[in-house]
């Protein structure tokens, strides 16, 4: 990008313009860096100083040392399943996503008519809120009575899967809410008991949720891993795209933080303890270790990519 | 799926392409794929005109019968989404226009102006670009209530005011500007102050706007930085009222349903209004899924 800055000759550039202009530089440069320095540069130092002291807000802070991190890598069990899912789901959903984004810009440049509509439609999902779509979505996935399950258990009704019990048609009958739900692994057994592996897994995982005390359903099947998985949300590099979806998971399902919150995925993990705990170092250690986390594989990945693909003519960018 | 293996790029003759097999069959996948990502929507919109017993029947219908457009009514009664929405229009304003003047004073400095530590800062700058919104928040949040700004509209708007993609961009665009024009305008004696706003500005157009879109979007749709530091109706944006909404009628899908379509009507309208702007716009900043 800095490729072919200097048309200049010998003398040094800052030395070219009188020592006015240099102030003006710096006024012209003020508003914005004094917004940086405050919210984004000191906050930085800060957050990493953070994570190694306990503050709860109310007390003083307590320097702990490495405590916080030692804690997260050693003897958090949902920390460690947390890693698990972010890796999980770097190495599932993002090759995914850049696969159906090629083909997808492949096929809309082929000179097709009605390039127009198929882009307005494509890119709708990119102008909407996230909350509504999560809500769409865990509606859409919904366990009872989303559309989706419909057409799984249809599906399941002509190959020979498991449909919904009797139960169900029977309470839908009824037009009763969800109050009255039998045992979660009840349902389970009901459901699942004949899936293999990894089907049941992912069952099992929903049904875990659950027992977490979620009134929230999550999709059935194959499909629980899709339902929280905004792909975009994914993006390894970890740039602020990420601001959205853990708060997010966090209000919309109650399921973080605690044991056996299998879905909770990275960024959901530092809320929590930053916020509902008051765990302010907990929760800045947390940010850094995921960080750290994905620009390890950022880098890997970067470093690949040199291998794998050969830019003519030096590839500047 | 489909085989796009064949069909040469035709992007300058594409007056009117025959309709070959290739096309015929992309065409099919893409219009199975729109479907695809419409259905969500239409699942959402006859949701929300469904009486609760429709919406609990098996197998689920796609068509509201009878609609019930009372369902509005009683969302719109039991959370104030106007205010949410003049919350939300407030604050997307407003950071987008401090943003861009912030960054586009900064671009000018750092593409135009010569002083020392320009390029040393710049990386600086560059730098922090990697480094996600997450490490950064709880120091944030902490500093918003040091300041006593914890649920009031400076917390909502003043962190956010300042941003470093919209430097790099702004700058990138401004060094493609000649350079001749600054020093024509400089010999007639205007301050760079007047360079930057009576020059450098006017002739940015294309990327202001774009940079505009993709600003007010982000605004408008953020979620995670209001929910923290917002805690009462008087402060809360559409992303976060929706939550809250949610939090509170949790099973009430027709509601939830309504309540997600006033949230996304709007956006959706203006959206398909401007449609090329905001394409331009996101492709243009080139970070599309943010």
């Amino acid at each position: 990008m800095t490729a072919s800055t200097s048309t200049q000759s010998s003398v040094p550039r800052w030395q070219r313009y009188k020592p006015d202009q240099q102030w003006e530089a710096y006024l012209f440069l003020l508003p914005s860096f004094a917004g940086f320095l405050i919210f984004v540069a000191i906050p930085v130092v800060a957050s990493l100083a953070l994570s190694f002291f306990e503050w709860s807000l109310l007390s003083p802070p307590e320097f702990v040392g490495i405590k916080n991190y030692k804690q997260l890598l050693s003897s958090d069990l949902v920390f460690r399943k947390v890693l698990f899912n972010t890796f999980y789901f770097i190495v599932t959903i993002v090759p995914l996503q850049l696969a159906f984004g090629l083909l997808l810009a492949v096929s809309l440049n082929q000179g097709l008519r009605g390039l127009e509509f198929y882009r307005l439609i494509y890119f709708m999902p990119v102008v909407t809120t996230i909350v509504a779509a999560a809500l769409v979505f865990q509606w859409f996935f919904n366990y009872d009575f989303g559309i989706l399950s419909a057409a799984v258990w249809e599906l399941g009704a002509k190959t020979g899967l498991p449909s919904p019990p009797a139960g169900l048609a029977e309470r839908s009958r009824l037009g009763q809410t969800g109050s009255r739900d039998p045992d979660p692994v009840e349902k389970y057994r009901l459901y699942y008991g004949h899936l293999p592996g990894r089907a049941a897994g992912c069952a099992d995982r929903t049904v875990r949720c659950r027992q977490g005390g979620r009134r929230q359903r999550l999709a059935t099947l194959p499909l629980c891993d899709l339902s929280h998985g905004q792909p975009h949300n994914l993006l390894p590099d970890g740039h602020p795209d990420d601001r959205r979806l853990p708060a997010l998971q966090r209000s919309l399902r109650h399921d973080t933080g605690r044991p056996g919150a299998s879905y909770a995925y990275h960024r959901l993990l530092y809320l929590p303890a930053a916020f509902e705990f008051s765990r302010m170092g907990k929760g800045a250690a947390v940010a850094w270790v995921l960080f750290i986390f994905i620009f390890v594989f950022t880098f890997v990945q970067t470093r690949l990519q040199r291998r794998w693909v050969h830019y003519e003519a030096g590839g500047d960018s | 799926m489909t085989s796009t293996a064949p069909a040469p790029l035709r992007r300058d003759t594409a007056r009117a392409p025959a309709l070959s097999t290739g096309h015929l069959l992309l065409h099919a996948a893409l219009i199975l794929g729109s479907v695809a990502m419409l259905l969500p929507f239409g699942w959402m919109l006859a949701t929300s005109l469904k009486s609760p017993p429709q919406i609990f029947t098996y197998p689920p219908s796609l068509v509201p019968n009878p609609v019930v457009w009372k369902n509005y009514l009683d969302t719109v009664q039991a959370m104030p989404f106007g205010r949410f929405y003049l919350n939300s229009l407030f604050v997307a304003v407003s950071v987008t226009t401090l943003q861009i003047l912030t960054s586009s004073l900064a671009a000018f400095a750092f593409g135009r102006l010569r002083f020392r530590g320009r390029e040393a800062l710049f990386l600086v700058y560059l730098a922090t670009l990697m480094i996600p919104f997450h490490v950064t928040m709880i120091p944030n949040f902490i500093l918003v209530r040091f300041l006593r700004w914890f649920d009031t509209f400076y917390a909502l708007i003043v962190p956010t005011a300042f941003s470093v993609f919209a430097v790099f961009l702004l700058r990138q665009y401004f060094r493609g500007i000649p350079v001749d024009l600054d020093e024509a305008a400089r010999m007639d004696g205007a301050s760079s102050f007047r360079i930057w706003a009576q020059v450098i500005m006017p002739l940015s157009g294309p990327v202001l706007a774009a940079l505009t879109i993709f600003v007010f979007l982000g605004s408008w749709n953020d979620f995670l930085w209001p929910l923290v530091v917002s805690n009462s109706h008087a402060t809360r944006t559409i992303p976060v009222g929706l939550a809250t909404f949610r939090g509170q009628y949790n099973t009430d899908w027709h509601l939830l349903m309504a309540g997600s379509v006033i949230a996304l009507l709007p956006v959706l309208l203006v959206y398909v209004v401007a449609q090329k702007r905001f394409v331009e716009g996101i492709t243009l900043s080139g970070m599309g899924g943010r």
